[in-house]
């Protein structure tokens, strides 16, 4: 009996110990779903575009970093609760996010379009999408899209990640997906989305949509934005960003 | 702490209540008439009937929840013989798969529950039964029944309880009840301490109330139990 | 024979910190559970309504919303907290953190009521005999109440051990890479959602097996030496 408590007191101070440390690494967030910019893969390793430029960024500033996972929803809260001090997740840039937090410039820039069964001949329209199902990301600028020009026209499913309201598109659960153009177009070269395609032009309001994905910081730190806005520059000028982006993606995703 | 955030997202909040509260409605009817068949066929005799039943209790009580929900929402819409078939009506829409794992759910804990009130059920009492003639199904009718009830309200108002928080893992899956409705305000928000707040007062608004009713109920049906006259 | 697709190690690395969550938070909710049935029945009023108050709370609203509270709202609470009294570093509750304190926490409030009970159940003869030979109250607690609350209260602890073992499958919506995480990770990539799944409910399934017997175990060795009806 008297081990026991003396174990469980070890085990218990172990704990706090573990909850209560102040990290001096940079941590880095990532959502880890996003295949290519940023997913997980068989061996449980952090893979992908966003995950290469934050580890080449943090090699330009010299900094020690250390990448993690963060559930989608959580990113703006996280950071702002210290849990991390970068996100470098494909976040679009919006105005409402920048009441929150602070971002770079953006370091690539995507459209949304949806996506729906093929043969379906939805129309994106008022009346195309009146009733509609509409699977969206909770948390995107694409829910707030909808929300937005949308809002009393279609069902609007809220989903934690793009994968499971990929697995619904195709149960037929729903009419339509309404997510970032480059991630659905890899999406749409696999096996398993051979009866998907997309459905209307792609979307570009810069109002919803943003100006880009950039990379958040808290607001208070200005320093940690202008070392990364100029190791950004950096990767941009001296062609790494150019030979990362090219590892995924066939065509240019930085317009600027 | 932002008050005012709190007013405007409260009129939300109490919509998906509605749906909380449906949910777990249906759940518990459903559930308790699954849950009767489930343990009479336990506490028989016959191994090929209790078989069966164990196992049903055995699964579903000893995985969670959550991985049941998606088992029945995400699990089962991968077989293709399934979404071709008529079942895929009811098995697309997340609220029905959401009723059906709360009911299978509630039903194996509520089927244990009156498992043990049956066999708590004084054996003298059956004997006594049995020595006077009375069928197996007039025992259960006349002297299993209404005692093993009453023995299984203790139980059972704590499964009550446990129904109406596990509603909360419907959010899960897509539905808009008291959870989903919080976790969207605070995706637009940032605000989960006032939200959270909220949505846990309104939650154990209801645990509560559940909590009183069972008392309510287990006051009256108690009657023989307390002192006969003068002390209340 | 099933193919797992190559996710087979990331499952076993998820059902090894299932295991490590389950008992982190059973140390913390076994250590709290004491202190509230301490609390409980204490000879202090305000001390008694507190903890009333919070094992109230804490049993009333749902796991699911409790974790995500904890997760979300705690390091914001703390932070702003922290603020007033001039702190300027920050303490980060981690997923993990976060798991353990609503799973264990969940677990100390019902285990509170279950303690309380045990510790009732002593004879109070036992308790008074000890006060006269001279023992001081610590002393009691450790040799007299211990040992026997631990054999009454153990069925009840077990029973809420297999609900907190269940719970830990919550812990994936804040992103701890358990079980159920993994098994999420391994659907996003293969999109056999049944086969993960039910892969995942077999092995929580062996996990409440194991630790069912092994509590049946533990409750017959308990309670050796005691004359059955």
């Amino acid at each position: 009996m008297r081990k026991t408590t003396i174990v469980l007191f070890v085990c218990l101070f172990l704990l706090l110990g573990g909850i209560g440390q102040a990290a001096d690494k940079l941590v880095i967030a990532t959502e880890g779903a996003y295949p290519p910019f940023n997913f997980i893969d068989p061996q449980g390793k952090l893979k992908g575009f966003d995950v290469d430029i934050a580890e080449a960024l943090c090699q330009v500033m010299g900094a020690d970093c250390k990448l993690m996972v963060q559930d989608w929803d959580g990113m703006i809260p996280g950071l702002l609760a210290k849990k991390f001090d970068v996100i470098v997740a494909s976040m679009s840039i919006t105005e409402k996010r920048k009441e929150a937090v602070n971002f770079t410039k953006p370091y690539y820039q995507a459209p949304c379009r949806f996506v729906t069964l093929k043969g379906s001949g939805l129309e994106i329209s008022a009346e195309g999408l009146k009733g509609k199902n509409i699977g969206v990301q909770r948390a995107t600028t694409y829910a707030n899209y909808l929300l937005g020009k949308y809002k009393d026209v279609v069902n609007i499913k809220y989903y934690d990640t793009v994968e499971n309201h990929n697995l619904d598109l195709a149960a037929g659960r729903l009419d339509a997906v309404l997510a970032q153009a480059i991630f659905m177009s890899e999406y749409l070269k696999k096996p398993e989305a051979k009866n998907l395609e997309f459905a209307g032009p792609m979307i570009w309001e810069k109002e919803y949509i943003g100006e880009g994905a950039g990379i958040a910081v808290r607001k208070e730190d200005t320093e940690l934005l202008k070392k990364l806005d100029e190791a950004l520059a950096k990767i941009i000028a001296d062609g790494t960003h150019k030979k990362l982006a090219s590892k995924y993606f066939s065509f240019d995703i930085y317009p600027y | 702490m932002d008050f005012e955030l709190m007013g405007q997202s409260l009129p939300q909040l109490l919509k998906g209540t509605l749906l909380t509260l449906e949910l777990v409605g249906l759940a518990l009817v459903i559930g308790m008439a699954v849950a009767v068949p489930i343990a009479l066929l336990r506490v028989s005799k016959r191994r090929w009937l209790m078989l069966p039943a164990y196992g049903y209790i055995f699964f579903f009580r000893g995985t969670p929840l959550l991985v049941q929900f998606f088992l029945v929402y995400y699990g089962l819409s991968q077989f293709t013989f399934i979404r071709e078939s008529i079942l895929w009506t009811v098995l697309r829409e997340p609220y029905w798969c959401s009723i059906i794992a709360l009911t299978i759910n509630t039903s194996a804990y509520t089927g244990e529950v009156l498992r043990g009130a049956i066999q708590a059920v004084s054996r003298g009492q059956i004997e006594a039964g049995l020595a006077l003639g009375m069928s197996s199904w007039q025992l259960l009718r006349r002297i299993i029944g209404p005692q093993a009830l009453r023995l299984a309200l203790p139980g059972y108002s704590n499964e009550v309880i446990l129904l109406v928080k596990s509603s909360a893992l419907a959010s899960t899956v897509t539905l808009l009840e008291l959870t989903g409705v919080t976790r969207n305000i605070i995706a637009v928000t940032f605000k989960p301490v006032e939200l959270y707040l909220l949505a846990g007062g309104i939650y154990l608004v209801m645990t509560f109330m559940a909590t009183r009713v069972f008392v309510f109920v287990e006051y009256r049906l108690s009657a023989h139990r307390r002192p006969a006259v003068g002390t209340v | 024979m099933i193919n797992f697709y190559g996710f087979g190690g990331t499952l076993a690395a998820g059902t090894w910190m299932t295991i490590q969550v389950s008992l982190l938070s059973l140390a913390f909710g076994l250590f709290f559970g004491l202190v509230g049935a301490v609390a409980k029945l204490s000879r202090f009023m305000p001390i008694r309504a507190g903890a009333g108050l919070v094992t109230t709370v804490v049993r009333g609203v749902p796991e699911l919303v409790l974790v995500l509270a904890v997760y979300f709202g705690g390091s914001v609470l703390i932070n702003n907290v922290l603020s007033w009294f001039g702190y300027q570093g920050y303490v980060e509750i981690n997923a993990l953190g976060a798991g353990v304190l609503a799973i264990g926490g969940t677990f100390a409030a019902y285990a509170t009521e279950v303690f309380r009970g045990a510790i009732l159940a002593v004879p109070e003869g036992q308790v008074e005999a000890a006060r006269a030979l001279g023992m001081h109250r610590f002393l009691i607690f450790r040799r007299i109440l211990l040992p026997q609350v631990w054999r009454y209260a153990l069925p009840a602890l077990g029973n809420l051990f297999l609900i907190l073992q269940k719970n830990t499958a919550l812990v994936s919506v804040i992103g701890l890479h358990e079980l159920m995480r993994r098994a999420s990770v391994a659907v996003g990539y293969t999109k056999k959602p049944f086969t993960f799944y039910m892969a995942a409910a077999l092995i929580y399934l062996a996990i409440t097996t194991v630790t069912s017997f092994s509590l049946q175990l533990m409750e017959n060795r308990a309670a050796r030496g005691v004359r059955r009806a």
